[in-house]
């Protein structure tokens, strides 16, 4: 086991070109020793390019791979100590669940005894202690899936597992069964585990710490919750939560207070550059509040549209083009015409040039 | 003039995959065939498209038998999940494919497909190849497809289950508002879905349909409030309503030997007996006066977590409003909005409902 760092990488696939198009533009990031961790982003964002990185199948063009103090960047993936699970289970169908999880030690010449001591301990973590004996091509899915993780488990020397939408061909029912399981074996085994999605609930629900990407940078590192209260970006704004955040235009007045427009809104936010062109406001629809009447922070606004979801409703309102979505409480009476709309201080964000200030 | 379904049934093994299904659809409104995976959905929009013959029953439309008319001259159109589009034209070509089979007036194919592209966003992209396409953008090609051939008809396979939460987040939206067209086309829209929340928000009629058996149907608020069974519930709520065994015993309600409530005033009604106590998930929250529950594990859904409880054998999922992450096994303490219990017989059938007079 290692801490994996990447020490100023970047990758272009055309390294020759005049000016080369960077897959994963220049960054410096970690995972510590033990984590739970997710990368995650939209299709072509550079998660992959970033993973196979890791497991060596790439040589980046520029930076360092390090885990611990040993710089691994020229070493290629069997050298490497990396476990990987992949989307579709990969097993050997007509080897036996006990050979199966057996076989990275076989292939490393361990001595019997040790492999089966290691084999009845990974199996039993894994539930699969009464099926040692069959052959691994009977089982259900959530099952051969667990099976490509455990291959990873046996190894003690292994740094991380890098897992690629592990959850895609699983039934809902037995993805429950795989999530929790994974959240044990990373308590117990305290090996790091780095599950690859472009799915935000599956890596919400799966990490303690995400890395999100989008067009070849890293644009957040944090917790659900960081993600979710502080998005970092604009772009994280959107792509976390449901609905995605609220965003305007605005300028500055002063340093705590902005204009979108018609409209003036005090903010906890330390605007510097009060001139600057590229100011946003982002606020989640959670927040945002129904009022009687007007007040600080509150906007008129005409109700285009209801929703009722049952557990709760959504609001589309609208004040000339300025469009805001608030989700409220299904107890809530919303107003059928005109609504005030507060938007407390403390739930807004402000950004310049789409970065948080 | 509508659409009736007349006790179809249709039984290949020693299973029915549909069982006796009576059902009657009218011109211009949009209904959500909302059942879980193998329910029997797409078997039954097969059999209205003509794609599958039942083994008894009968179908009428407009007057005629149904059955007897060749799918070709059903005048059906049919959404898949998967993005089902001719690769090898561009997207222009693959909407007006079957008006220009129909050999309709040239002039007329251009009218047509330019305002269903327009209806759907596509306008710019007339001349792109399919695999150029995002697969939001191949399903809107294949939803306009549909939409150029004004069929009488219209059948949507879950047609939004293999994008990701943040685009059908979009297209769930702009799909409702196409549907709004149904109303002056009087076309018939029948959506089969399996997320709960899909059909809350499409806001037409709903099916519930289950092992081949229509369970329910009314308005989807009607559905919500009241669902005719414990298994109606669990199908129309997500995460699925919470349903345990209980008792109703001197004057309380009894979950297990440690979670027991002084029995709500509206159930006091009720007779002393063996019930299944059914409560959603957004109905219990945190409360330090709660009772102990340990996590299996928390799920992380947009902007709200979903809590996977037990207090020894009681099970319950909770959802709480806001994105954080529980360790597995960590204990939190879980009240009920005892307002919001409903109870059904061991059979199954609805008993008490909050919304029931």
């Amino acid at each position: 086991m290692a801490k994996i760092r990447l020490d100023n990488i970047a990758h272009t696939y055309t390294p020759k070109a005049d000016n080369p198009l960077f897959a994963l533009k220049q960054m410096s990031l970690s995972w510590d020793d033990g984590g739970r961790y997710a990368l995650l982003g939209p299709s072509g964002c550079g998660k992959t390019t970033m993973l196979n990185i890791m497991s060596g199948l790439i040589t980046p063009s520029h930076g360092k791979v390090m885990f611990d103090d040993r710089d691994v960047t020229g070493l290629i993936t069997e050298e490497r100590n990396i476990a990987q699970v992949f989307q579709f289970p990969v097993i050997y169908g007509t080897m036996t669940v006990y050979e199966n999880l057996a076989f990275p030690l076989k292939c490393r010449q361990f001595p019997e005894d040790q492999i089966d001591k290691k084999v009845k301990e990974v199996s039993e973590i894994l539930n699969l202690q009464d099926f040692l004996k069959n052959r691994a091509k009977g089982l259900t899915a959530d099952q051969k899936q667990l099976i490509s993780l455990g291959r990873g488990l046996v190894r003690e020397d292994v740094a991380a597992i890098l897992m690629d939408e592990p959850l895609t061909v699983i039934d809902p029912d037995l993805k429950f069964r795989l999530r929790r399981k994974l959240k044990e074996i990373n308590a117990k085994y305290k090996t790091t585990l780095i599950y690859v999605t472009h799915d935000q609930n599956e890596a919400m629900t799966f990490a303690d710490n995400i890395m999100v990407m989008n067009q070849g940078e890293l644009v957040q590192t944090g917790s659900p919750k960081e993600l979710f209260e502080k998005p970092q970006t604009t772009f994280v704004g959107y792509f976390i939560g449901s609905p995605a955040m609220n965003i305007y235009e605005c300028s500055a007045s002063s340093s705590n207070e902005i204009t979108v427009g018609s409209n003036t809104f005090k903010v906890q936010s330390n605007i510097d550059n009060t001139q600057s062109k590229g100011l946003k406001l982002g606020i989640r629809s959670e927040y945002i509040t129904v009022e009687n009447s007007s007040g600080e922070n509150t906007i008129e606004a005409d109700v285009n549209e209801v929703e009722d979801f049952g557990n709760y409703k959504l609001i589309t309102a609208s004040q000339g083009s300025l469009k805001v979505i608030a989700k409220v409480k299904r107890e809530l009476d919303v107003p059928s015409e005109k609504i005030f709309l507060k938007f407390p201080s403390q739930h807004c964000c402000i950004y310049e040039n789409d970065k948080l200030i | 003039m509508s659409l009736s379904l007349n006790n179809i049934s249709l039984k290949p093994t020693d299973e029915y995959h549909l069982n006796d299904i009576s059902l009657n659809f009218e011109p211009g409104k949009l209904y959500t065939l909302l059942g879980r995976t193998l329910s029997g959905k797409t078997t039954l929009l097969k059999t209205i498209a003509g794609l599958q013959a039942p083994d008894s029953g009968s179908i009428n439309f407009e007057g005629k038998d149904f059955l007897s008319i060749p799918v070709w001259n059903r005048n059906v159109a049919m959404v898949y999940q998967q993005f089902i589009n001719y690769p090898h034209l561009n997207v222009k070509e693959n909407i007006e494919f079957p008006l220009k089979h129909r050999k309709m007036d040239p002039s007329l194919i251009e009218k047509e497909v330019s305002e269903a592209m327009k209806q759907v966003g596509l306008v710019g992209f007339e001349s792109r190849k399919i695999q150029e396409l995002s697969g939001g953008q191949q399903q809107r090609v294949a939803l306009a497809r549909s939409l150029a051939k004004k069929a009488k008809i219209l059948l949507l396979d879950e047609p939004l289950v293999n994008l990701d939460y943040k685009l059908r987040e979009g297209l769930r939206g702009e799909f409702k508002k196409l549907f709004v067209g149904v109303e002056t086309s009087q076309s018939i829209l029948i959506y089969a879905s399996t997320d709960p929340l899909e059909a809350m928000q499409l806001n037409g009629d709903i099916i519930v349909i289950d092992e081949g058996k229509i369970l329910q149907s009314g308005t989807a608020k009607e559905v919500f409030e009241n669902p005719v069974s414990s298994k109606v519930a669990e199908i129309t709520n997500d995460p699925a309503m919470n349903i345990n065994q209980g008792t109703i015993e001197d004057n309380k309600l009894i979950l297990n030997n440690h979670v027991q409530f002084p029995l709500p005033e509206q159930l006091k009604s009720m007779s002393s007996g063996k019930y299944l106590i059914g409560i959603r998930a957004t109905d219990l929250y945190l409360d330090n006066q709660g009772f102990d529950f340990d996590v299996d594990i928390s799920e992380i859904s947009g902007s709200e977590t979903f809590l996977h409880l037990h207090n020894s054998d009681f099970k319950c999922v909770a959802t709480i409003e806001e994105v954080k992450t529980y360790e597995v096994n960590e204990r939190v303490k879980i009240n009920f909005d005892l307002s919001m219990i409903y109870l059904f017989k061991e059979s199954g059938e609805l008993q008490n409902s909050p919304y029931k007079n």
